[in-house]
This record gives C-alpha cells, structure tokens and sequence, in this order.
C-alpha cells in the first residue's frame, strides 16, 4: 500500500500489550506511521506514541501476538496515517478498519491522501446547524428535535434495539434528501457480524446502498484498530460534506470500544489513570471525533453524527456516556423498562436531550407551537412518573382524579407517542397533533406551558376531529 | 531582550515535549518550536533540562529538533480591537485565521492579536509636562459605540509626560506619548501595552463588593445575588443548562465589558453565540451585545495546552478593562475542561497525581483563577470590577469530585443545577436548596434604593415556603396530597406557585428571558399575597384549598411573567388588586 519509504530497524526492546519499544532511532517524528513486519513477512501498521532521543514507542493497530523480539523490523513511513478520499471510489464500497478493502474491490487510488487525525475546525468558520431533519419518529421530532449538522449519540445498553433504531433513523431521513446529494458513513467498532449485516442489509433493502460507504472493525477484529476506524469515516466524512457538498449522516457504532482500546494503550503504557482506568486525556481524545460533526460557511454540505454506545451496567454517570454527553449536543437515552414494556423505540425522553432543538424548530422549521408544547408533554410526563411512583406505593384507588389523568397520560404516551413501528414513519404534524391529542386529557387550566391561543388553535381542533 | 536561546528536543509525548541544553530558560517563558514555529511555554526545569507545553497539535515533530527561548512570558495583548472579536486560548483571532488560512485551524498560522493596520481616532486627556502614575488614563479612543477604551500608562510605568500626540488617528504600533521616568529614562507609550497572562494587573486598592451584578433571571438576582466583583460557579451535570445560563448572564447582566470563555466546549454551541449576539440588543442600551462582549473560544477539539492558557487570557484582558473603571463580567465554561486540561499535562509529566489523577495543586491554581475577581480602585482611581462565573461539570453529576469541591472553597456564590428538575424542563434548573449567596447581605441596601420594598423580608418569606414545602414533599410521594392537612396544603400549593410563577423562567421567551427589577419585586409580591390570603382563608373560613385555587387571578398570575415586560409596573399593581377583590368575593359568596 504505502510507498517504502523511511528507515527500517531490526529489534524490538520491550513488546507490551499493543505496543512495542524500538531502540536506537533517529530523525523518526511523534504520531507517525509505523509498518512492523514479523518474522513471517507479514506486515502491520503502527502508530508512534511517544518518542525520546533514541526510543519509539509504537501502538500496534493489528496487535503484537506473535511478535518476535528479535527478529521483528519496523520502518518508519516518515508521515501520519493518512487516507486517500475521492466520492466515486468509496461510496458504495466496504472496507475493514483500517480502510483496506474487504469487497474485492481496489483500494481507492485517485483523490488526495488527508490525515486522517483531521483539524480543528474554526469555530469562527462554523455555521450553526439549524436545519430540522424528520426522522418520522415522534420521540425524536416532537421532544428531541434532530437538526443537520448536529452529533446527537444514542445512549444504550447490552440487548437494546439500538441498531435498529439507527437503521429506521437512516431508512426515514434518507427518503426526505432525495432533492439533494446524501451519503451514509457507516463505522463499526468491535460489533458483532450480525449486527453489521443487520446494516448492510437495511440499507440494501432501502436502496441506499449506493450512498454508504461502511468501515468494519468486527467483534473479532484486532481492538487497537478501533482507534483508527472512526477517524477514517470522519476524514471520509468531511471530504463528502465539505468537498462534495453532500449531507453525510455519520454513524459510529460502538464507541464503548473505541474507549476500551484507547484504555488498554493507555495502561500498557502506564499513564496515569483518571476514572476507571480511562486515561485522563479521554475527554479531549473524544471530542477529537465528536468535534468533526457540523457544518462550515464554505461548503453546502454537512455531518451529522449518531454515535452509538452501550452502557456499561445501563450507568449513565459511567466515564464513557458522561463525558459524551458533555461533548454532543445532546443524547437519546434507551430504557430498559420500555423495553420490557415491549415498547419499541424504547427512548425515554426525561434524561433525552437535544441541545440544538430550540433553534431548529419553530414556525417556518417546523411549526409555531413545537417549542411550548415539547415543554408542556415533558412537564406533564415528568409529573406522571411521579404520580406512578406514589402509587405503587399507596395504590391506585388512592389517588386524586387529577392524579389519575396523571396515569392515564403516561400509559397513552408511552402507548402511543414513544411507540411506533419500525417501519412507521410519522410526519411533524402527525407527532404533533398526537402530543396535542395528549395534553388535552387535561383541562386547559392545567396546561401552563403553552400559550391560550395555542390551546385554542391546536388543543381544540384534536379534540373536535377526534369526537367527528 | 537578550538574543534568543536555543534548546533541542529530545522527548516528545502529545503536548509536552522536553529539551535538553536549556540554559538560561526561565519558568513560563514563551517558546517558538522548530521551523513552523509552534508556540510553547516552558512549565518545568531542571539541570539543563526543561519540559515545554506546546500550545499547537505536536504531530510529526521530531527528537533534535531546535526549540528558541523568547525571553518573554506568555503575555496577552492589550489595546483597541478586542471588543468584538474571537480570539483563541492564546489570543490568536480566530476571524483573522480564518480569513487567511479557511475554515480549519492550521498549525503554526500564528496570527498578531491586535490588528495593526487599523487606525484609531486617539483624543489625549493630559497635557505633555504633567506628572503620571500608573494606570493613569491620558487618553481615549473609541473602540466601539458603546465602549471608550481608556488608554492607560502601563502599571509599572510613572513619571513626567515629556509629549503627548494630538488628537487623531493612530495604529496601535504609533507612539502616542514619551514618558521621562523615574530613573531619567524616555519611555515610549502606545496604543497597547504587553501583560503577562499568569500575573494579576495591580491595582490600588480592593475594596468590598456592595452592588448586585443584576442578570434579569429571577431566581439568581432574588435569591442568589452575585455582586459586582464576587464569584459565582455554576456545577451542573450534562444536560442541567449551564451553558443556557452562562449564555443568558452574557446576554443580560449590567455589565460593562463581558468576557466569554468557551473553554474545551462544544464548536457548535460557540457557533451559535457568534451568531445570537450581533443580533441581540442590549436590555439598557439598545446597542448590539457584540459591542461589549469579548470571545476567547477554545472548543475540545483545539489543542489542549492552549485551553488550559484560556482561562488566564480571559481574565487578563477582564482585568484590563477593570482598570479602565468598568465593571467586566467574565463566564468560563467549562473550568473542568481547563482543570481536565491541566489533569492531561500533569500525566504527561507522569507527576504524581492526587484526587482523582488531578495534580495536587489543582485547588491552589483554582483559588488563584477566582482571587484575580474583585471590586478595586484602579491605577487611575476609579471603581472596576471583574466578577467571575465559573461553570463546572462534574462527571456524573456527582458534586463530590475534586473540582467541584476545590471551586466551592473559593467562590461565595453556588448555584447548583439540578438533574431532575432539568429532566422536568424546569429551567433554569437551578436548585434552591442546596444554592447560596454570600452576597445578600451586601446587595440588600442596592434593592432597597432601586425597588422600595424590603426585599431581604420577601425572599426570607418565600425561602422559608420553599423550605418547608421541601419537607413536605417527602411526606407527598409518601402518601399523595391529599392526606395534607389544610395549612399545609397551603403551602404545598404557594411553594408550587412560586416554583412554577416565579422561579420557573424561560430563556427562549422574549419577554420571560430578561425581568427587570421591579418586576421581579412585584411578581414575588402577588404570589407572597396570594399565599398569605389562602392562609387566612382556609384557617379563618374553612373554605378547603381547591376552591380556592380555582379563583380567576391565577390564570393571570400563571401568565404575567410572559406578558408584561415590565418597564410598566401598572398591570402588575392591577394584578394584586383583583387578588384581593376575587378573594373578598371568595369570601362572601362562601359565608
């Protein structure tokens, strides 16, 4: 693949986990290309981590099983880990986790070669992502507004349907882009073969196939890998969107991996712990590929990130969802209650957030009464949780008649509102003449998020289209 | 100064890098790396060796490389064309960079901070022979239609003005005035003088803060004041809205200059402010926000050595303008991120960590950050300010984390924000329980003159509710409302109308986002009635607490903070009027 270039060592001091020693070097540079060649010939890709005076630190993407110390050379490459990204040769193709192709296909050979550690963009040259996408799932389009450009992660846990979730996400937003040029980037790290063929099939059945380009980093595959999986689908990324002028829709599943090789560097190489082992550099390493969402003031184009991870324990103060959600611009948090419910999608709304819905919505994004009535079911769900915890406590029959609306309101909600089918795809005013129909089990006195004359508009017109 | 130094890298490990043949390096001097002339700042020495934070992305760099000593501190510019402007951890304009470079930060594009081409209309205040003192004004220039930048003799500057320019205009690199000093030496006076970040601007004298920094949010400038020079933090977890509150105080706090830290946040959320504030008009003034308010923006994805410099140019340029005799607010969100960076740099340097892999002078570097806020009397003995409102974000909300804790030694105001409120949408989900002020007693007098009531007596009354109704609650989720007797009933459902009426206040609202003073007063005022009419209702008459709660005014009460801005007092004068009438009604229809 690369051009033989640089020097080439024989030897390796220390072999450690993922990462091997090189003494003796020189003019070598920090975060270049290493290629290790075993004693077998075969070749694998590594990453300076550190480099001193004479020593090299190397990060060994495929692993160091079957590493001879002795008898092992790396070469330097003399340059960062770079891909070469043209449109017409990635989408529509498959490739591993370390962007080498796994469909028979060529690599990509055309195009220019970018780092795939990529830039900070200019916060100056930002524009901010206001564009309302309807995803046709009324949890999201009517509480958790998502908006172009914007990374908005689902917080799940082990067995939760988040997959299909993503899918659904895809198949839905993708059939509203048809005016213009879209793309689906698909990066997998550590997932099971069934759950990257679940995708590859949705987007088969879709038709969208020809738009994806997918990176596989299985279940199975070497785990340091991980850590250059998402970057090569972000430097692929932001060439379609901001070279292109495409709208890229960036999923990236399972950053709990991506987390979990980046903590076993980080203790084969004995640095100094923060949380749970995570190395204390988690968060910026994070914001490295959360960051590399959005939109800027010289392209069309744009990214929206869904990043996917699984909760450890379903723990949402765990390192890997905490420093996420300080990063995104929001986050879908998966129930397990729900889901045991048997409500699919299981998103439950109250610690649910997007951070960028008040701009995305509104009269002329979506409609005049979103914001106040996103706000009103909110309030009204969180005080029905409430209710439904006094009364497995002192029992239904003790409860108020406003509280039990309370109930009434949550089971509909939850029946109604947050369920949906896989393949159901519900427009704007759809969700929202649903939450409308909601809200009106109460008396209007008791709705103080939203304005009279919303009432008078919206809340009436539901509930007279409901008695004919 | 001295020619310049050269040392050779020999160890590089992301942002710290180490060099060996340091000789003559001193503690936080600025270094220029290698031939893209990377910037750097020396953070440790020892022997011939010193250890260097590089304020840019390392990648590439290598062992031998050549590292030159500037002989100077990193220091912040200061003069005309700050207002306004973006800049990053280190004072590079991120407009200019943009312009020059496109819409990625390119390493080793290092911008001058202040524009050097553009002239300025300079009008000198002394005449040439008068004597000078430091951080004496002698001159102006108006730096935008809201803000005179003073131009001030730099602190450790005095003498005798030898000549002073005439009215006109000048670049910042123009000499505007020649000083004899004390030692019989000329100095040259410009436009702009050099501040080392690390070092507070002196001043002469601190004195006790009295007036509220007022936000126009209900629940901070009744309950939780901060006064003009205090220090506030703001710990929430993810999600709670502090950067909500953080972006509605930079909006709507009566300061003069505010100063906005975006310290290893998110690039979207920055986007979004430099977009609101052209466009938002200042409250007071009917100016563009803009023309007060300075940018550092260093988001998570920029280099982390220069969001732990963030922090320190922000409050050096506050400082700046404090010296000028305006009042500077200044937000940092988020100081974890600056403490996570300083966490990273320490782990670098394998030190040995304390609490949580945080270096052991995390508190002491804290304690310094929140020592430089302060009312003073300026060089040029006028009154300035720098108040300081730190976010933190404490991983997984837990308050306990050292950052948390160490920020809670040292700031007098704490507003804490709240999970399950926020999970609510109640906002701003600041939590009146475990929130305080140590400004009260001081802003009480302010109130008294500006709203003519006792407002101390107001927010003890409605505290006290709030408190009472917190432990009542516990008996609620227990077993329902309904089992309360009336009195507490009453204040079951008052503590619910002043959550709900009053606290309760929506950003997004163009008429809810900002309350004036008198209105705030007179809100509180019909909601203390409200519940001080139900008491006597439901004690005296035995009238049960539904009926009550079902007389017309509440609508209203439910709706007035929506509808009446409030620079006209008169509809909430009208408001308290039918509450008394509908209860007399109340009252004789029941007897």
């Amino acid at each position: 693949m690369p051009a033989r270039t640089g020097l080439e060592y024989l030897g390796l001091v220390r072999v450690q986990g993922p990462l091997i020693f090189v003494k003796g070097i020189a003019n070598i540079g920090f975060g270049e290309m290493a290629e290790v060649v075993t004693s077998e010939g075969e070749v694998r890709l590594g990453r300076v981590l550190s480099i001193s005076d004479d020593l090299a630190v190397v990060e060994v993407f495929e692993g160091t099983a079957g590493l001879s110390g002795s008898e092992s050379k790396v070469r330097f490459l003399g340059r960062p880990f770079e891909y070469r990204v043209s449109a017409e040769e990635v989408l529509g193709r498959i490739f591993d986790g370390l962007g080498r192709p796994l469909d028979g296909g060529p690599p990509p050979i055309a195009g220019q070669t970018r780092d795939i550690n990529g830039l900070p963009i200019n916060p100056v040259a930002r524009v901010y992502p206001q564009d309302f996408i309807q995803t046709g799932i009324s949890a999201i389009d009517g509480l958790n507004v998502l908006v172009r450009g914007q990374k908005l992660p689902i917080f799940s846990g082990s067995g939760l349907p988040h997959a299909q979730l993503s899918a659904q996400i895809v198949r839905q937003t993708r059939l509203l882009e048809k005016e213009e040029r879209f793309a689906i980037v698909f990066a997998a790290m550590g997932t099971k073969h069934e759950e990257a063929q679940f995708f590859r099939n949705d987007f088969e059945e879709s038709g969208s196939l020809k738009n994806v380009v997918m990176f596989l980093n299985l279940a199975d595959d070497p785990s340091i890998e991980r850590l250059i999986t998402p970057r090569i689908a972000l430097t692929v990324a932001e060439h379609l969107a901001f070279e292109e002028d495409m709208h890229v829709l960036v999923i990236l599943t399972d950053m709990t991996n991506y987390c979990e090789a980046l903590r076993e560097v980080a203790t084969s190489k004995g640095e100094v712990p923060s949380r749970k082992g995570y190395p204390g550099y988690l968060y910026s390493d994070l914001a490295s590929i959360y960051e590399r969402a959005g939109r800027i003031a010289t392209a069309k184009g744009s990214i929206t990130q869904i990043a996917i991870l699984t909760m450890p324990d379903d723990d949402i103060t765990h390192p890997i969802p905490d420093l996420t959600g300080y990063i995104t611009e929001g986050q879908i948090v998966l129930d397990r209650g729900l889901f045991q419910k048997g409500i699919y999608p299981p998103i439950n709304v109250l610690p649910s957030l997007s951070r960028l819905m008040s701009d995305g919505i509104g009269e002329g994004r979506t409609r005049e009464d979103h914001q106040n009535l996103a706000s009103q079911v909110y309030a009204l769900y969180a005080q029905a949780k409430r209710v439904e915890r006094l009364a497995s406590i002192i029992g239904e029959e003790d409860l108020t008649g406003r509280d039990r609306l309370f109930l009434r309101f949550s089971n509909e909600f939850e029946g109604r509102f947050i369920k949906q089918g896989p393949y159901e795809n519900r427009t704007i005013f759809e969700t929202l003449d649903l939450g409308w129909e909601l809200g009106m089990i109460f008396p209007s006195r008791d709705l103080t998020r939203v304005k009279p004359e919303e009432i008078q508009k919206y809340g009436k017109t539901t509930l007279f289209s409901q008695q004919k | 100064m001295s020619k310049t130094r050269k040392a050779i890298i020999n160890e590089i490990n992301g942002p710290v890098i180490k060099v060996r043949q340091a000789y003559g390096f001193s503690m936080n001097e600025m270094v220029v790396i290698g031939e893209e002339k990377l910037l750097g700042e020396v953070i440790e020495l020892y022997g011939d060796q010193a250890t260097i934070q590089v304020y840019e992305d390392t990648t590439g760099l290598k062992p031998g490389t050549s590292v030159h000593g500037q002989g100077l501190p990193l220091f912040t510019e200061l003069g005309p064309g700050i207002v306004g402007h973006v800049f990053d951890g280190i004072q590079r304009p991120l407009s200019v960079m943009y312009q020059d470079s496109g819409p990625f930060i390119r390493r080793g594009k290092a911008g001058e901070a202040l524009n050097r081409d553009k002239a300025w209309a300079f009008k000198p205040k002394t005449g040439s022979g008068e004597r000078v003192s430091p951080g004496q004004v002698i001159g102006d220039v108006e730096e935008t239609d809201r803000v005179v930048h003073r131009i001030m003799v730099p602190p450790n500057l005095s003498g005798r003005l030898l000549e002073i320019a005439p009215e006109g205009p000048y670049t910042i690199e123009e000499k505007i005035a020649l000083l004899e000093d004390e030692k019989g030496e000329t100095q040259e006076i410009k436009l702009y003088q050099k501040w080392p970040v690390r070092r507070i601007r002196p001043y002469q004298k601190r004195i006790l803060p009295s007036e509220p920094l007022f936000t126009g949010q209900r629940v901070i400038d009744f309950f939780f004041p901060l006064a003009k020079g205090g220090t506030a933090a703001i710990p929430g977890g993810f999600g709670t809205g502090k950067t909500i509150t953080q972006h509605q105080l930079s909006k709507w706090v009566d300061a003069d200059i505010i100063v906005y830290i975006g310290c290893g946040e998110r690039g979207n959320e920055m986007a979004g402010v430099l977009m609101d504030f052209p466009k938002l008009l200042d409250p007071r003034t009917g100016r563009p926000l803009i023309e007060r308010t300075i940018f550092i923006a260093n988001t998570s994805d920029m280099p982390v050595a220069a969001r732990e410099a963030s922090i320190y140019t922000g409050i050096t340029i506050a400082e700046y303008y404090r010296d000028m005799g305006y009042h500077v607010a200044l937000m940092a969100d988020s100081t974890s991120r600056w403490a996570e960076a300083l966490r990273e740099i320490a782990g670098r340097m394998e030190e040995m960590p304390a609490e949580e892999g945080f270096p052991a002078y995390l508190a002491s570097r804290l304690a310094e950050f929140y020592e430089r806020a302060g009312a003073v009397i300026t060089g040029g003995g006028e009154t300035g300010s720098v108040s300081v409102i730190g976010a933190v974000s404490p991983p997984g909300s837990d308050f306990s984390e050292p950052v948390t804790q160490h920020t809670k030694r040292y700031v007098s105001t704490f507003w804490a924000l709240d999970k399950e409120l926020a999970s609510a949408r109640y906002f701003p989900a600041i939590n009146y329980l475990d929130s305080y002020s140590g400004y009260v007693e001081s802003v009480a007098l302010w109130w008294k003159k500006k709203a003519d009531f006792d407002w101390t007596d107001l927010r003890s009354q409605a505290l006290a509710i709030l408190k009472e109704d917190a432990k009542l609650m516990n008996i609620v989720k227990l077993i329902g409302e309904d089992a309360l007797p009336g009195d507490q009933k009453v204040i079951f459902h008052g503590a619910r109308l002043i959550k709900e009426d009053f606290l309760q206040q929506s950003a997004f609202d163009s008429v809810d986002t900002y309350s004036p003073a008198g209105k705030q007063v007179l809100m509180l005022r019909i909601i203390l009635r409200f519940i001080e009419r139900m008491k006597e209702t439901v004690a005296a008459h035995r009238i049960p607490v539904y009926r009550i709660m079902e007389v017309p005014v509440l609508e209203e009460m439910e709706r007035m903070k929506y509808t009446y801005k409030g620079d006209d007092l008169k509809p909430f004068k009208d408001i308290l009027k039918r509450l008394e009438e509908e209860f007399d009604d109340l009252l004789k229809r029941e007897a």
